[in-house]
């Protein structure tokens, strides 16, 4: 392994900026985020990064590196071929608002129209580990937003007003497969978050660093019950007659 | 005022987005006090997403002869009996109902066979108690607690940082600080203000806190006439990370002692036989980290200067499921399979006891109008905290501190907001761009890391401590003229400049802290006083500010009432 890497750093704002070269010494078992790190302590104190526990729990330090979407803290130098430079940008389908960091509030945004966890009337707060197991997959998100970065119906086609992206149909499915929850949020996916807009590309899935299987066990089945919802003239009916959870 | 400032006015206004400031603004706004959250980072980033053992509670689900006596025994013998045992009661009797209520807001915990919320063991608990998610309990807490307070419709400042507290006269009246991504000032006018700020680990060289724990809760509260407590309790977590280089300090779950863990030096040796024979791997954290510290000076450590964990005994599918967050953070960081072989850990610098003396029922501290709740505040833990009970500690007092926090706004009327005070708070910011020379505060940090790490350290002895206390005075004249490079646009360099005030204040308040208590107690060890000192069990260190002066004075722990001390001495 070489004693030094060069890096590739972009650096700029919303007016726009440029990738600017850093060399950095190599360490064992050094990772993305410590070579950033070494270019504020030593290279520029105003290098702009977010970052949490760096240990890969907060999904605060997102980009791309070499054009992948990552976490920072888990991207290992030695899997990097390190005879090139190591280009380190920020998510692309987020404003920059410095270097490498972006404006995700809209994220936050499109959470707030998620109706919360309801349970229903009179439950006994009894559940069984394998209905529990279904639903924590989800819960692991921890909304590094890569999902959200890769997705083409955002990345490409710049549908944030009409389209939820994978992180929040992967919280909507947490809230849906809830065994006590009483809403129903079909409604909500089918004309807010627009989940006939995915494709089933399963990008999200190959870049979710907590392994969620987002298309199969998330977007998948609730495309499902929008479908049986709306779609189903039985449950049409019921829907109109009642309004409430069918499946 | 001053106008060209933008301001927000709140009832309640919470500083810090953790368990403890989101469980304060979920009941301030149940009161109907209207609420503010502001956070240095993004919302759901802040430690509580770290966590990971679990939610200690005395539920029961588990063990059936599990009550709330037994909670507060162990959490006052943990604590040395230096604790505040008002608190600790409290602590042990809401526990439960508060961990009910996260389940009915929408956290999902794993299950017993019969369907309710498992339990599993830890350190220092005498049953199973620790209501838990895999090793991923703090980030179903966090997520539970952020999405109930966001739909009930708190207003969350994200990336805004607090760097002086407004007074009116004698009481609180509101907060100053900045946007880290405009670098633009904020006031924020307020009738009660929650610290709930977290610690201090980023003072130390060898820690498993992120950036954001500078102590500034402590600092600004101290800097507003605040009394701060129990200083010289700082928790070195047993179980960090020592290899490789990077991740030096990352945590690991003491869940992984509690589903069964043994630790092992260099020689094989099973060694806390040596050390508690009875509890084992499930001693108090401070009993385990000096062992394997200890183990490590003499020789018997591992190749990377800590000791063995190993839980591949079990069976590999239960490792994964139990302990998932640390099977991927050693395949992927270190390039170990924990469900294969051992794990290599040393002490890391974790978590304050100390912090913003409070009254056990409101969280009120000692200045009007500013109360403090979590790892901010003082008092549950004594001289040691047990793991489990600060997740607990952050729903129970995080929820008494906005309780009392509405009341109290609303018991007020008006505050006024003194404009000379947010000109020097302005000043203050502003000064390192203006220097021509200077120094980095990147290497100011490094070496206040250093200081604390060599001199304020597991093991303590006076002399240390006051070269401590001596390097900290060069470094806060250091730190006095610091540079700061480039804009103001989400620049960490700037930020870090203002958050070292911060730490060098609480350090200080640590070092002098511990120069005074001339004995050995939890997580405070004086090799050149290794015993107990019958007068210090009977003060606590109280750390105020006197003009530019730190002073310190102690005082004594009122007598526990008789009822108490019958479950204590049982």
């Amino acid at each position: 392994m070489p004693t030094n890497a060069t890096f590739k750093i972009f650096r700029g704002d919303r007016d726009g900026g440029e990738l600017v070269e850093y060399q950095v010494p190599i360490a064992p078992g050094m990772v993305v985020l410590d070579a950033l790190h070494y270019v504020q302590a030593h290279a520029a104190s105003d290098l702009a990064v977010r970052w949490n526990c760096k240990a890969g729990k907060c999904g605060s330090c997102s980009a791309e590196v070499n054009g992948r979407p990552r976490l920072t803290c888990k991207t290992r130098l030695d899997a990097l071929p390190l005879n090139e430079p190591v280009v380190v940008q920020p998510m692309k389908s987020f404003p920059v608002i410095r270097d490498l960091v972006t404006d995700v509030s809209w994220n936050y945004r499109v959470n707030k129209k998620i109706p919360p966890f309801s349970p229903r009337k009179d439950v006994e707060w009894k559940m069984d580990q394998r209905d529990v197991d279904r639903v924590q997959e989800f819960r692991k998100c921890i909304e590094c937003f890569l999902c959200q970065n890769v997705c083409h119906v955002l990345r490409d086609h710049n549908k944030q007003e009409q389209f939820g992206g994978p992180r929040f149909f992967v919280r909507v499915a947490g809230l849906e497969m809830h065994p006590l929850d009483a809403v129903s949020r079909t409604q909500l996916l089918k004309d807010e978050l627009g989940v006939g807009f995915c494709n089933i590309t399963k990008c999200c899935s190959e870049v979710c660093p907590e392994e969620i299987h987002i298309t199969d066990n998330a977007i998948i089945p609730l495309k499902e019950r929008v479908i049986d919802d709306y779609y189903d003239p039985v449950n049409w009916f019921l829907r109109k007659l009642g309004g409430k959870k069918a499946g | 005022m001053n106008e060209k400032f933008e301001t927000h006015e709140h009832d309640v206004l919470i500083i810090g987005a953790g368990g403890a400031g989101l469980r304060a603004a979920i009941e301030a706004l149940s009161q109907g006090a209207s609420v503010g959250v502001v956070c240095k980072s993004l919302l759901g980033k802040a430690h509580t997403v770290m966590a990971e053992g679990g939610i200690a509670a005395a539920m029961a689900n588990v063990d059936a002869a599990d009550d709330w006596r037994t909670h507060f025994r162990d959490t006052m013998r943990g604590g040395k009996f230096l604790n505040n045992w008002r608190m600790a009661q409290i602590h042990a009797q809401e526990s439960p109902e508060r961990v009910r209520e996260l389940e009915q807001w929408g956290a999902l915990f794993d299950r017993t066979s019969s369907g309710d919320i498992l339990q599993r063991a830890f350190g220092g608990h005498t049953f199973k108690r620790l209501c838990h998610v895999g090793d991923r309990t703090g980030l179903e807490m966090i997520r539970t607690l952020q999405d109930r307070g966001v739909h009930l419709g708190i207003d969350v400042y994200m990336e805004c940082a607090m760097t002086r507290l407004l007074k009116d006269g004698e009481r609180i009246s509101g907060a100053f600080g900045y946007w880290r991504e405009t670098g633009r000032f904020v006031v924020f006018k307020a009738k009660a203000i929650v610290m709930a700020t977290g610690g201090i680990g980023k003072a130390w060289r060898i820690t498993s806190n992120s950036w954001e724990y500078t102590g500034d809760g402590m600092a600004l509260a101290y800097d507003a006439g605040a009394e701060l407590m129990d200083m010289e309790f700082v928790q070195f977590h047993p179980t960090g990370m020592v290899w490789p280089p990077g991740v030096q300090g990352i945590l690991v779950t003491e869940a992984v002692r509690g589903e069964g863990g043994v630790l092992r030096n260099n020689d094989g040796e099973r060694f806390m036989e040596r050390y508690d024979p009875e509890k084992m791997e499930l001693s108090t954290r401070d009993v385990v980290a000096r062992a394997i510290y200890t183990e490590v000076r003499e020789g018997r450590g591992t190749e990377h200067g800590g000791a063995y964990l190993d839980i591949s005994h079990k069976p590999a599918d239960y490792v994964k499921r139990k302990l998932p967050s640390m099977y991927h953070q050693f395949r992927e960081l270190a390039d170990v399979d924990i469900t294969q072989g051992p794990m290599e850990v040393g002490p890391t610098c974790h978590y304050m006891m100390g912090g913003i003396r409070v009254d056990a029922e409101s969280a009120r501290s000692t200045v009007p109008g500013l109360f403090a709740a979590g790892e901010a505040a003082a008092g549950l833990h004594g001289a040691n905290r047990l793991g489990g009970n600060s997740l607990s500690d952050l729903l129970v007092f995080g929820r008494r501190a906005g309780l009392a926090a509405a009341e109290d706004a609303k018991r007020r009327g008006p505050v006024t907001i003194d404009a000379q005070q947010i000109d020097e708070a302005t000043r203050e910011l502003l000064e390192p761009f203006e220097r021509a020379e200077g120094e980095s505060p990147y290497q100011i940090h490094r070496d206040l890391e250093d200081v604390m790490q060599n001199n304020v350290g597991i093991f303590r002895n006076a002399e240390d401590l006051q070269k401590g206390l001596m390097e900290l005075q060069k470094l806060k004249e250091r730190a006095a003229r610091v540079k700061v490079e480039g804009s103001r646009l989400f620049n960490p360099g700037w930020h870090l400049a203002r958050d070292l005030k911060s730490m060098l204040t609480v350090s200080e308040a640590v070092a002098l802290s511990a120069r005074e208590r001339k004995e050995s107690r939890g997580a405070h060890s004086r090799i050149d006083h290794p015993d107990y000192d019958e007068t210090w069990s009977k003060q606590n260190n109280i750390v105020v500010r006197d003009g530019d002066d730190m002073k310190l004075k102690q005082m004594p722990i009122a007598e526990m009432p008789s009822e108490l001390r019958e479950i204590d001495t049982k």
